[in-house]
């Protein structure tokens, strides 16, 4: 790449912007640049080309003037389709000394040339590149809204863009061909036609299986923890929240900051590879995700003034006060608002293990509420063995059935209360699958459905099925044994069946009478209220 | 302020102007307590408001009381109370008193000058007991040269339906009065249900005379609309589930309250319609659907 150096004169207030649009600039024309040399080649394969390119664009960056060593991993994640946002936040922050004069006269020339060559090519969009599902399309050209990768996966192009950011989401200072790389995990078994959009692994094959030692890439209580959520030993929207941000503490508590890094954007991209790893684990929940957004953001407004073990000390408060706040004194709430509603005499219907309603509960029974309580499970998970036993612990008067039996049973309950994995922006209730089923009987024989979630579950997606996104089980869950003979042993050898073992369905708001969060008792359809109230105050 | 002052002057209010609320006599009553109030702290001053409130409702057990008076004290000192002195604080707190009765005291209007636009002419409608604000809106519309007739039930077991009667057929407006158990016998002829109501609950239900939740589930199985006219003091910081999840202190008179020992032998007074079965809200905030009564209250009240 030939730099020009001309020297026009710069406003210092635009500079601001200028560097953001240097760098989005700056990208679109390494994306064309990329896409004429494939297109010069023949079909061979394209990683070649890349790497070769990646190696240049190291040393050319490096050859204007002062250019701060963050540069390179944001110019290696710019050919990226996607550049993955969080990065382009730090990177468009980063304009410190770069020679901006002659980036900027070398911009106005490529786009003289872009806007001639625009007209005749095709967009990089369409392709329905893969993205977070948090990106904001603001992009320069034409937008197209961007399907989440976690539900492409049965097209290979994707896949195979995929594999390769997560090769590229490396600590830079680690060679390409190091073994720390992550991996990307394979799908496993048959899957259903109408879910073939989503992963489908194995329990047996850990993504930790395929990592090296030492891994100089993932820290190693991100791998605990990864292991953890694939083996499902920390399962439940709450604890896999709480586990993820001590797993982070323990991260922040051992990071020391390289020298002319800043903590504030340094960390940022620390994290980016261990939250790939831990989505290959498995999928992301709303309230993780949610978790993880909060610490991004304190990261970056950590002040760049401010001295290393302050920063790290002030973050690790954070991450406890959001614990405190949002989990346990949410919890104490609830439980207030929830009492309530709890009255003498009452038959409580609840489903699968719910630490929230666990909790309540219990506190209930604490104040001396007289009440019983239904607790209804189902296969292959039989979390509702974890609640019964937690609930008869206290000495609470409980019975235990099936899911099949939930229409005999229900005529002699007085409430349902359930849990909520995520509350999403149209009101709709995303629940342990079952949940759904469970409140529509309920509907059906007039009995109140309460549903308690606390506020930092709400979500900004919006979903009317179950279909859209979800989560594949390990099929082989399915199999059971019994006397002696086990059914679906050799499924795999018959070729017209299918296992689906579905985690996550969607219950609509006409279902769900009353929800409880830590702000109040809010109908289900003011959920969106919340999350404008909550913006407002951010 | 003594407690028998305090009640003999909402009673005053009530008997010195009929048509006004019970809830805006109750806030007049507070009004005039603020004023003549010798407390001298902020904090000491709520308390007292509170327990004023509670005096009243101990009088007038109507949910509107309740509500009228949570909301008042919400309104006073939902303003910066930072100056020195108490007693300009206190004025404040009256000035702005003063603004909250001036609107409530509008509010009728307004709902009654959005509502007649949906009575078309020739309309059949049908009401339940006595109120006021659906009197107004019926007088709206009169006014405006409609023609339309009007089905009241009788409302036992006070007979308030007869009342309704009587005021209508002052307006010369066409009245019949039918029992309460021919509702669903008589909803095949009306086009349009309109009732008041005593309080919103926060799921964006109604709490009103019995016999209301009654008249809802017909006008829904015969897929009529049914409107509900009521003013926004009438909101209230509720969330039944159900009939039985109604506060006992709502559903009997006060006097009942305090006099009989086994509720179970007592006729509640009021009932619980949820909000699937409203088609629209009428108030002086605009016209809402149930599920945007959560949203207007979490703006009152948040």
């Amino acid at each position: 790449m030939v730099m020009f150096s001309l020297t026009p004169v710069l406003d210092v207030c635009t500079q601001q912007q200028e560097g953001k649009e240097l760098t989005k600039e700056e990208k679109q024309r390494l994306r064309k640049e990329k896409k004429q040399q494939k297109k010069s080649k023949e079909k061979k394969d394209d990683k070649p080309s890349r790497d070769s390119e990646k190696e240049k664009k190291p040393a050319s960056a490096a050859s204007p003037a002062p250019q701060t060593p963050t540069q390179p991993p944001a110019q290696k994640a710019a050919p990226a389709p996607v550049p993955v946002p969080a990065s382009e936040t730090p990177s468009a922050a980063d304009k410190p000394a770069k020679s901006k004069a002659e980036l900027k006269a070398e911009r106005r020339a490529r786009q003289e040339a872009e806007r001639a060559s625009k007209g005749k090519k095709g967009d990089v969009g369409p392709q329905a590149a893969p993205g977070k599902p948090k990106a904001p399309p603001s992009e320069l050209q034409p937008v197209v809204k961007r399907l989440p990768e976690h539900v492409q996966v049965d097209n290979p192009e994707v896949l195979k863009k995929l594999a390769k950011k997560l090769e590229r989401q490396q600590v830079y200072g680690c060679a390409p061909n190091c073994c720390g790389c992550i991996p990307l995990r394979s799908d496993y078994g048959y899957k259903v036609s109408l879910f073939s959009h989503l992963h489908q692994y194995s329990r047996k094959a850990p993504l930790t299986q395929q990592l090296g030692i030492p891994s100089t890439v993932i820290h190693p209580a991100i791998v605990r923890l990864g292991l953890q959520y694939s083996q499902g030993i920390v399962a439940g929207s709450n604890a896999r929240s709480v586990a993820l941000l001590h797993a982070f503490k323990q991260v922040i508590r051992d990071y020391t900051t390289p020298p002319n890094e800043e903590l504030s954007r340094d960390l940022v991209n620390r994290l980016k590879p261990y939250i790939s790893f831990l989505n290959q684990c498995r999928p992301l929940s709303a309230s993780m995700g949610n978790a993880i957004k909060y610490i991004k953001k304190e990261i970056s407004n950590i002040p760049s003034q401010c001295k290393e073990e302050e920063a790290k000390r002030k973050l690790l408060n954070c991450i406890d006060c959001y614990i405190n706040e949002k989990i346990v004194l949410a919890a104490k709430a609830i439980a207030k608002y929830s009492i309530e509603k709890i009255s003498d005499g009452d038959v409580i219907l609840v489903y699968g293990c719910s630490s929230l309603v666990n909790h309540i509960l219990c506190e209930a029974f604490e104040k001396n509420r007289k009440f019983r309580v239904i607790v209804v499970d189902s296969r292959p998970r039989l979390e509702g063995r974890e609640a019964l036993r937690r609930l008869v612990q206290k000495g609470i008067n409980c019975t235990y059935v099936l899911i099949s039996a939930v229409s005999y049973i229900l005529p002699e309950v007085s409430k349902v209360f359930l849990g909520a994995h995520a509350l999403l922006a149209n009101g709709y209730v995303m629940s342990r699958v079952g949940t759904s089923q469970i409140a529509l009987v309920a509907k059906a024989f007039n009995v109140p459905v309460l549903v308690c979630c606390e506020t930092y579950k709400f979500c900004e997606r919006v979903q009317t099925d179950s279909f859209v996104s979800n989560e594949l089980d390990d099929p082989d869950d399915l199999i059971v044994t019994r006397t002696g003979t086990t059914q679906l042993e050799h499924w795999q050898e018959v070729p017209s069946l299918g296992l689906l073992n579905l985690v996550y369905d969607v219950t609509p708001p006409d279902f769900v009478d009353l929800v409880i969060t830590d702000l109040g008792m809010i109908p289900c359809t003011s959920v969106p209220v919340v999350l404008r109230v909550k913006n407002v105050d951010q | 302020l003594d407690k028998i002052v305090l009640v003999e002057y909402f009673r005053a209010q009530m008997r010195k102007d009929p048509d006004m609320a019970s809830a805006v006599a109750a806030i007049r009553t507070l009004l005039e307590f603020l004023k003549r109030d010798k407390g001298e702290t902020i904090l000491g001053l709520r308390e007292s408001l509170k327990w004023a409130t509670d005096c009243l409702t101990g009088e007038d057990s109507s949910v509107a009381v309740s509500s009228g008076g949570e909301l008042f004290l919400r309104f006073i000192s939902l303003t910066s109370l930072e100056h020195q002195d108490l007693s300009r604080c206190k004025k404040v707190m009256e000035e702005r008193g003063e603004l909250f009765l001036e609107k409530i005291s509008m509010s009728r209007t307004k709902v009654a000058k959005l509502c007649h636009t949906f009575i078309k002419d020739g309309a059949k409608i049908l009401t339940h007991s006595y109120s006021r604000v659906v009197l107004r809106v019926l007088e709206k519309a009169a006014a405006e040269k409609k023609r339309f007739s009007v089905y009241v039930t009788e409302s036992q077991p006070d007979s308030a339906g007869r009342q309704m009667a009587e005021a209508l057929r002052k307006l010369n407006v066409p009245v019949t009065v039918v029992l309460d158990a021919a509702v669903g016998y008589v909803l095949e002829k009306v086009d349009l249900v309109i009732v008041g109501a005593e309080g919103v609950v926060e799921s964006g239900g109604i709490i009103n005379k019995i016999g209301t939740y009654q008249m809802a589930v017909c006008s829904k199985a015969h897929n009529k609309p049914f409107y509900v006219v009521a003013e926004s003091f009438k909101f209230v910081r509720l969330y039944p589930l159900n009939q039985q999840d109604v506060p006992d202190k709502f559903k009997y008179k006060a006097d009942t309250l305090k006099t009989v020992q086994n509720l179970s032998e007592e006729h509640p007074m009021i009932d619980y319609t949820p909000p699937s079965l409203i088609t629209l809200l009428f108030t002086d905030l605009g016209v809402l659907t149930p599920s945007a009564v959560s949203d207007e209250l979490i703006k009152l009240y948040l």
